[in-house]
């Protein structure tokens, strides 16, 4: 319900969300003015804002030393591969957490969130060893494989939420009004819990797109994705700010523009269960 | 047709029976209400006729035929339920058109119905809204029209007015019963509310734990509750028990008087006690009676407005033909 908030706590909380707002997005910012600065501007001291010479050839370098459309490829299959599959155990997993709980659903659940907290770097080793192993080192195998299991988790307790809020009342009315198993899937679960879907997808794709200690010690060239593009210039010839620069704003460039068009289901998705 | 009829049917959840053999037919075209103390087991029993949840043992009969092993679609009944669940991705329209989707009618008997229902209802305006942009009354109105549109056997509902403001309950309990009396179709209705149960129902099935106390029109069960649980949930305010010295001068264990079953009188009469609340309606008068040397408190409720204040020593008679009679073990004594 409304509240009665004075003009001035508001202008405190509005200065308060512009300035947090700007310090998450300063990174950014900064990261995308250097990508056009020249190598000297982008480590002057100090350092130069807005007014430099603005150049593009950076961009030129960037394109011409490696192939930015190979990682770019990598990278879509890699977050997009391992969000599909990803999906496809969790849905059901989570299906049946929500709707059919056993005793030791909730034990469940905690126990697959509590593998988030082991440092990644714990089965580093495994799995490299695995991968050797099985021949499938800096493959897309290996990695959707691997990226799968690191957001799984994530994966069914997202969803897990999402289909808890689906009111069993309504499936039992779907029952009595003479749906069968397919119809009541097809036209009353289904349209419930696509947007719980849909907002649990997006966010895994911008996790798995950004995941980078998996994806650089896994791959190498093969299937190396944006992640391995932009470590490429951070030190084999020293530092070259400006190139850096612009290979990140490359690589987070397309993530950025799909996180704007589904912002509404991304903040659903993770607000979802916090505000009722 | 929807004659529903239970033989011997039980339910258990894991060890605990929360439905004990239970016999019951519902003949066609009645009103029955289900009515009992929360947790007594009413709405399992309406869920066990749905189909919502299965029989431990018995059987269920719809019509004559077993039905026990039915799944809830194919039982030809329709269901109303306490949190409305209407499908909230759906229009009014396609709520409503849901089952008659469900059961392949054609297009335009679909169109008619729902017209029909939207006309009956007050809906006609809304058919193309989502149910969250609707009251709670327009829901359970949608909720009802989606009942009506599939042309059941019976309907079945589920505690559906307890979500409304009490002003709205009255005005849907009327519109419920209109139904009932226009579609000549069974209806059960399950409530923990005795005035819902005794204003709406043919016949009144009172619960506890899981046990059918009575069954009965709502005067049978006002006029002759078969023991003092039913005695005392049918009627409000709640009856008055007396036991003791007084009880045993009329033969019983305990003996209960309705409160609008006492006369009251400043000078005179057969018990005496002081007056504690007085409750002033305008149309009737309960005063709440201490000290009287029967009871902690014994209730009256007087016609129109008496004048009698906090602290007055007033005189009660009973009245001798209305005198309820239990023996120890709370069945009525005739």
């Amino acid at each position: 319900m409304a509240r009665a908030v004075s003009t001035r706590k508001r202008a405190i909380y509005t200065v308060i969300a512009w300035t947090i707002g700007l310090l998450i997005f300063f990174p950014i910012l900064w990261i995308f003015l250097t990508s056009f600065k020249t190598e000297a501007d982008a480590i002057a001291d100090p350092p130069l804002f807005f007014f430099f010479d603005w150049t593009t050839e950076n961009y030129g370098i960037v394109q011409e030393r490696s192939n930015y459309l190979r990682f770019l490829y990598n990278s879509i299959i890699i977050s997009v591969g391992s969000t599909i599959l990803g999906l496809l155990i969790a849905v059901p997993a989570a299906w049946s957490m929500a709707f059919v709980p056993g005793k030791r659903t909730k034990d469940i659940l905690l126990w697959m969130l509590s593998t988030k907290m082991l440092p990644a770097v714990g089965v580093l080793y495994p799995i490299v060893l695995i991968a050797r192993s099985l021949n499938i080192y800096d493959t897309y195998v290996l990695l959707i494989g691997v990226l799968t299991l690191i957001n799984l988790p994530i994966i069914v307790w997202m969803l897990y939420t999402y289909f808890k809020e689906i009111p069993v009342d309504i499936l039992e009315a779907a029952r009595m009004d003479g749906a069968s198993l397919r119809n009541e899937i097809l036209y009353v679960l289904t349209p419930m819990a696509l947007p719980g879907i849909a907002s649990t997808m997006l966010l895994n794709i911008i996790l798995a797109w950004n995941e980078a200690f998996w994806t650089l010690t896994l791959t190498t060239v093969d299937a190396a994705p944006l992640t391995a593009f932009i470590a490429s210039y951070s030190s084999p010839e020293g530092l070259f700010y400006a190139k850096l620069s612009a290979a990140s704003t490359m690589a987070i460039a397309p993530i950025l523009v799909m996180g704007w068009f589904s912002q509404k289901q991304l903040v659903r998705g993770l607000t979802f269960g916090a505000v009722k | 047709m929807g004659q529903i009829t239970l033989e011997k049917v039980t339910k258990s959840f894991s060890d605990v029976q929360v439905i004990p053999p239970l016999d019951l037919t519902i003949e066609d075209g009645e009103f029955a209400v289900f009515v009992g103390p929360s947790g007594c087991g009413k709405s399992t029993l309406l869920r066990l006729i749905a189909g919502l949840e299965d029989t431990s043992s018995g059987h269920i009969r719809i019509d004559g035929k077993d039905a026990t092993d039915l799944p809830p679609a194919k039982r030809g009944l329709a269901m109303v339920f306490q949190s409305y669940a209407l499908y909230p991705h759906m229009s009014v329209r396609k709520n409503i058109a849901f089952p008659m989707k469900m059961a392949g009618i054609a297009q335009d008997e679909q169109e008619r119905r729902i017209q029909q229902a939207a006309a009956a209802l007050n809906l006609t305006d809304y058919l193309d809204r989502r149910p969250g942009q609707l009251s709670g009354g327009q829901r359970q109105r949608v909720a009802i029209g989606r009942a009506i549109v599939r042309e059941p056997d019976a309907f079945l509902f589920d505690e559906p007015l307890s979500n409304l403001d009490a002003a709205l309950r009255v005005g849907m309990r009327l519109e419920i019963s209109e139904l009932h009396s226009r579609l000549k179709t069974t209806m059960i209705y399950v409530t923990h509310d005795q005035v819902e149960a005794m204003t709406m129902a043919d016949k009144i099935v009172v619960l506890r734990a899981g046990h059918i106390e009575q069954v009965g029109s709502p005067l049978d069960l006002y006029r002759t509750p078969r023991n003092l649980f039913v005695a005392g949930f049918i009627g409000s305010p709640k009856m008055n028990f007396i036991e003791g010295e007084m009880a045993g001068r009329h033969g019983a264990h305990t003996i209960g008087v309705r409160p609008e079953h006492i006369d009251v009188a400043e000078g005179k009469g057969e018990w005496s006690g002081v007056v504690g609340v007085a409750e002033h309606l305008g149309s009737d008068t309960f005063f709440h009676i201490h000290q009287t040397g029967l009871a902690e408190t014994i209730t009256v409720r007087a016609p129109g407005e008496v004048s009698f204040r906090h602290g007055d020593t007033i005189h009660l008679t009973p009245r001798p033909d209305q005198i309820h009679r239990f023996d120890d073990k709370g069945l009525r004594l005739e």
